[in-house]
């Protein structure tokens, strides 16, 4: 097991770094000058060469990439052109907003997607079964950041239960925060939510037409038990997949209702950045999310060698 | 039901419904709306859904259907070409990893997959569009590109396991060479399955392109859209809640139409998956 | 009394009528045996008996199990039956296995469900030990890939004895497995379930395994019982015309002429085939591993040799290298003549065509027979026109016994017998010297098998093709091959004369594997002995 989790952070270590060269030389393509966007469009010409130089941007093509990683992986994620702090400060003060959002959506979507599944599978082809389906279905078609709309509409304009936005900062408490991000997670939930009870159904069904299933029936365990103690936990194996996917999703999601709710976290700070073309904090953004996703492979990865034994032993 | 000899499903139906219905929008757009999307109209802005505007103006007085009807066009264009690219590369690229599985091609198309699935696909959007500005045609190729490994992955984990059958082997036997077989066995019995997920990244592609153009990554005015017009809704959520909630019930039904009429192909195509997710 | 006495069973599913006035009985520390073809509703039957049917089953009749109608128990009751009072063992040990709980946790489920035992790990290692897996070899917490074929089907057999069950029903436990531990799986079943004094329902489509292990026998066809009674006189006597048949057929050898000898048609040399296994470290290499060592052979034209093995022998991998469509790592193969590898000119490859096992996975679904049978035409130089090209498919079709019209459906449209015609059609189209027959036979039944084999006999003799004969089933080879070489752990282990091996095998495998293979003669000899 040692083995094949070594070789498997091993090959997610060559695609981190892969994707840094991706990113790298794509931004590299990118038309504007970072020394222009820091000193402003009138500046001194000899000033903005020398801030150039200063920020070593005249060096050729593989230093700069070679000093760039290196330097994030000293913590160092360089000093953004517009606001002039230091990207990694940045980076962790909206990554307190994001962070706790994602887990927050991952979390709503997988305690409500469990149950549906299960409770869908074990009455396919009844009414509960269509009805969970028909929700899923709708629940996939739908944008989450227009469902954030409507959880706006309904929940602040007509109950006024929650704020329509804004963030008060963990400084407020733990649950004014919790209650702040609500409706964003519930919005980012929802499609995520969706998807993954109808692959829980599909696993489950697919466990429980098993032959070991048969042989569990017929050693007088009922539907129910034969479902609760072997089929379930077989089934489990695809959705872990599913469910460290959707971190990913749910990541690139937040980014977009972050936008809806007026947070103040990683996905406003990068659409900032796209606009104002302060690249340093673009590049460091999507690393940090890349590299998110690589450990949450990698975790989903430990997952299976837990749940299944034979991955214990075997190798991929 | 049935259509000719292959048994459907009534889900299939109301979503092949569905789907003519915008894709016939999309079309009808470019030779009549009921209003001009192109005049501002000050006088008539923000009128509610009536008999006059059926889904009511927005903040310039344009009317919301006829703007659905000419947003409906770009979203399922940038969608359509992205699917294309993504089964036009991706699909040659899985029959020949498969057909010469274990080897360097085979390893390369996986290390490829590998390093474009670490990106959350939003994230290669944005990180595009940073580099070659925001547009429908840098939303096309950040979804063409994220749409390649699935295509990729997809064949050639189907071709694989038709690569161990028995008919391939006799194939082989009669002295076919790996091309030939790709091309008269392996991908005609992909088909099905790759029908099936061209349907699904349409419907992907749809949501992608909307969310970028939400963003206001995607196509850039004038060129109505449907995401930016959800956008701009937002702004106006409590004085015209209608013009968040028409353009969004557009997407979500030809989504939701898609995904119907992908299932639907699914189980007519594979009986033995009657009934499943 | 009798222990299982089912009257007048009657299922359908969904409208399609699956069993017909079904009645059997079974006394107590008897053996019956249920025999039939596919689809002759003998597993049907013992789901019944289960309460185990599909969705949509419709029953009517009485099944009684010591005088109690399971037909007319609640779901809940039939859970306290179903492995306390009946236990039951699966044909296919291999998915019969939850993967993710070990085997100890499996077995004591089952008592843990029906008793309130204070240490249900105890009897789990009682009834393992039983079943021939003490837990100082096998321990408990093993998992079931860990198991070979035969050792789950132990796990399986642990399972339902392991409350002692006044049945045991065994449906084709040992159809998937290898020759040699069939023989003592069989053995096992019989032990335990004299040794419990419980009933025994044996399903089988095998009638030397049958003849062997049943005291009673009840041969079934399409969902209805068409003669039952004591085994041998059963067997002497055979007043049913099916019975008879069924007889014959597994009996059946075809007649076959023997041909002069001509020249060699294929010659294989030390062939060495290695396969790479995963690394067992980071970065250490990968071990290999050598599926065929060392292996010679030569095919004259005229004769048909056979190649006998258990499964992983070897005998796959070496036909593969054989059709050039794996390559070795040491050695040659020469047809007609000259090397032949996977790198050889595809027009070579007409002289050597193949015939595969499964009947389902042969064809393209997509084509149409016509098409199917013309692919190798692709090795002719120059390619025939397309006239004479279907003008030789539809008499290649007549000849294997299918009719010219035939070209024009699809694969799904036939009979696994009708498909494996089709496939021997396919390998003949090109007039090659020698055909690959890879377990070509296996997967059919009886009836159909014997049918099959004297079209082979027939074509071999009129078309003066050689067969190499691929099979783990003696009968078989011994019926239509003249020569056969025995392997074992990918070595040829004995050659010779088919008859001459089968009388005096040589190696101790030989003998082994001969011994291990039922025989229903000396079966039916050997129960006539012990009744006089």
């Amino acid at each position: 097991m040692i083995a094949f989790l070594a070789r498997r952070a091993l090959a997610l270590v060559l695609t981190l770094l892969a994707a840094t060269v991706a990113i790298f030389l794509l931004l590299e393509v990118a038309p504007g000058d970072p020394a222009l966007t820091m000193m402003g469009m009138n500046a001194d010409p000899e000033a903005v060469e020398a801030l150039r130089r200063e920020l070593g941007l005249d060096a050729p093509l593989v230093t700069r990439y070679a000093t760039w990683v290196l330097d994030m992986a000293q913590g160092d994620f360089g000093t953004s052109y517009t606001y002039k702090t230091p990207v990694s400060e940045l980076v962790a003060e909206r990554l307190a907003v994001s962070a706790p959002l994602t887990v927050y959506a991952l979390a709503l979507s997988t305690l409500i997607a469990i149950p549906a599944g299960v409770f869908a599978a074990s009455r396919r082809g009844r009414a509960g079964d269509y009805a969970v389906m028909g929700l899923t279905q709708a629940g996939i078609a739908t944008p989450n950041f227009w469902f954030a709309m409507l959880l706006v509409i309904l929940f602040s304009t007509v109950l006024q239960l929650f704020s329509a936005g804004g963030f008060p900062g963990w400084e407020a408490g733990f649950w004014a925060g919790i209650k702040a991000l609500t409706l964003p997670a519930v919005a980012l939930a929802l499609p995520q939510a969706s998807i993954l009870a109808r692959v829980m159904r599909s696993a489950l069904l697919d466990a429980m037409g098993e032959d070991w299933m048969r042989t569990a029936r017929a050693k007088g365990l009922s539907r129910g038990q034969a479902i609760r103690r072997h089929a379930l936990r077989n089934a489990l194996i695809p959705v872990l997949t599913i469910i460290g996917m959707q971190f990913s999703f749910l990541m690139a999601g937040a980014i977009i209702i972050e936008n809806v709710f007026f947070l103040p976290g990683l996905g406003r700070l990068v659409f900032q950045g796209v606009i104002q073309q302060d690249l340093i904090v673009v590049k460091s953004v999507v690393v940090l999310l890349v590299f998110a996703v690589v450990l949450v492979t990698l975790a989903v990865d430990v997952a299976y060698a837990l749940v299944d034994p034979r991955l214990r032993e075997r190798r991929p | 039901m049935r259509l000719g000899s292959v048994r459907v499903s009534s889900g299939f139906v109301v979503g092949a419904v569905l789907t003519v219905l915008f894709v016939g929008a999309a079309a009808l757009s470019y030779a009549w709306t009921p209003w001009s999307t192109e005049g501002l109209s000050i006088a008539s802005r923000l009128r509610p859904p009536g008999g006059e505007h059926w889904f009511g103006t927005d903040h310039f007085g344009r009317d919301i259907f006829s703007m659905i009807m000419v947003g409906a066009r770009t979203s399922i264009t940038v969608a359509l070409v992205a699917v294309a690219i993504g089964a036009g590369i991706g699909v040659p690229l899985g029959l020949a990893a498969a057909a010469g599985r274990g080897g360097w091609l085979d390893e390369l198309v996986m290390r490829f997959n590998d390093l474009v699935f670490a990106f959350p696909a939003l994230i290669l959007a944005i990180l595009i569009t940073a580099s070659l500005g925001p547009g429908a045609v840098n939303a096309i190729l950040a979804i063409g590109i994220f749409n390649i490994p699935v295509f990729a992955r997809l064949t050639r984990g189907a071709a694989l396991s038709l690569w161990a059958r028995e008919y391939i082997l006799a194939a082989r036997a009669a002295g076919k060479g790996a091309a030939r077989i790709s091309f008269e066995h392996i991908l005609p019995n992909t088909a099905n399955l790759l029908i099936v997920q061209a349907t699904i990244q349409f419907s992907l592609g749809i949501l992608a392109e909307v969310g970028l153009s939400y963003v206001g990554l995607g196509a850039q005015p004038p060129t109505p859209s449907w995401g930016r017009m959800l956008a701009e809704a937002q702004t106006m959520i409590y004085v015209a809640p209608w013009f968040a909630i028409f353009p969004g019930l557009a997407v979500a039904l030809t989504v939701l139409g898609l995904n119907l009429m992908g299932d639907g192909l699914r189980d007519a195509l594979d009986p033995r998956l009657k009934g499943r997710a | 009394m009798s222990l299982l006495e089912i009257e007048n069973l009657t299922v359908d599913i969904g409208g399609h009528p699956i069993l017909r006035d079904v009645s059997l009985s079974i006394a107590p520390g008897e053996a019956l045996g249920l025999v039939g073809e596919s689809g002759s509703g003998k597993s049907m039957t013992a789901l019944s008996v289960m309460r185990l049917l599909p969705e949509g089953a419709r029953i009517s009749g009485a099944i009684r199990l010591d005088g109690e109608d399971l037909t007319a128990l609640s779901e809940p009751a039939m859970c306290r039956v179903r492995g306390a009072r009946v236990g039951m063992v699966f044909q296919e040990p291999m998915t019969a296995l939850n993967p993710l709980k070990t085997i100890g946790a499996q077995v004591a489920e089952v008592i843990r469900i029906h008793r309130a035992d204070p240490d249900p790990e105890a009897a789990a290692r009682r009834a393992l030990t039983r079943a021939g897996l003490p837990p100082q070899q096998f321990p408990m917490d093993r998992y079931p890939h860990d198991l070979s074929g035969g050792q789950r089907q132990r796990v399986v057999i642990a399972m339902a004895v392991a409350l002692r069950p006044r049945l045991l029903i065994a449906d084709e436990p040992t159809t998937a497995l290898d020759v040699t531990t069939q023989a003592v799986i069989l053995d096992l079943l019989k032990t335990l379930a004299r040794e419990d004094g419980a009933g025994l329902m044996m399903i089988t489509h095998d009638l030397a395994v049958v003849a062997d292990m049943a005291d009673r026998i009840a041969i079934m066809k399409d969902g209805a019982v068409v003669e039952a009674g004591p085994t041998a006189p059963l067997f002497r006597a055979m007043s049913h015309p099916y019975t008879r048949s069924l007889f014959a057929a597994s009996t059946h050898r075809p007649e076959r002429d023997r041909r002069p000898l001509g020249e060699p048609v294929l010659e294989v040399r030390e062939a060495v085939r290695d396969y790479a296994l995963p690394r067992r470290r980071l970065f250490g290499p990968r071990p290999l591993f050598r599926a065929v060592d060392g292996v010679s052979l030569a095919i004259r034209s005229g004769e048909n040799v056979g190649l006998v093995g258990e499964s992983g022998c070897g005998k796959s991998t070496l036909s593969r290298a054989i059709l050039g469509l794996e390559g070795l790592q040491g050695g040659e193969v020469s047809l007609v003549g000259r090397p032949f590898s996977p790198a050889a000119p595809a027009e070579r490859r007409r002289d050597i065509q193949v015939v595969f096992q499964d009947p389902y996975g042969s064809f393209d679904p997509r084509w149409k027979v016509a098409d199917l049978v013309a692919e190798p035409f692709h090795l002719l130089r120059p390619r025939p026109a397309k006239a004479e090209r279907r003008a030789r498919v539809e008499a290649m079709l007549e000849a294997v016994g299918l009719r010219a019209e035939d070209a024009e459906r699809h694969p799904h449209q036939f009979s696994g017998g009708q498909r494996q015609r089709i496939a021997i059609a396919r390998a003949l189209i090109t007039e090659p010297r020698l055909v690959v027959l890879d377990e070509a036979v296996s997967a059919l039944d009886v009836s159909v098998r014997a049918r099959i084999l004297d079209l082979l006999a027939g074509l071999s003799d009129r078309l003066g093709v050689s067969y190499l004969f691929i099979s783990h089933d003696l009968h078989v080879v011994r019926a239509i091959t003249d020569r056969v070489l025995v392997m074992k752990a990918g070595k040829v282990v004995e050659e010779g004369e088919t008859e001459t091996v089968f009388a005096a095998p040589r190696h101790p495998y030989t003998s082994e594997l001969l011994a291990a293979t039922p025989d229903l003669e000396a079966a039916l000899a050997a129960r006539e002995a012990a009744t006089a």
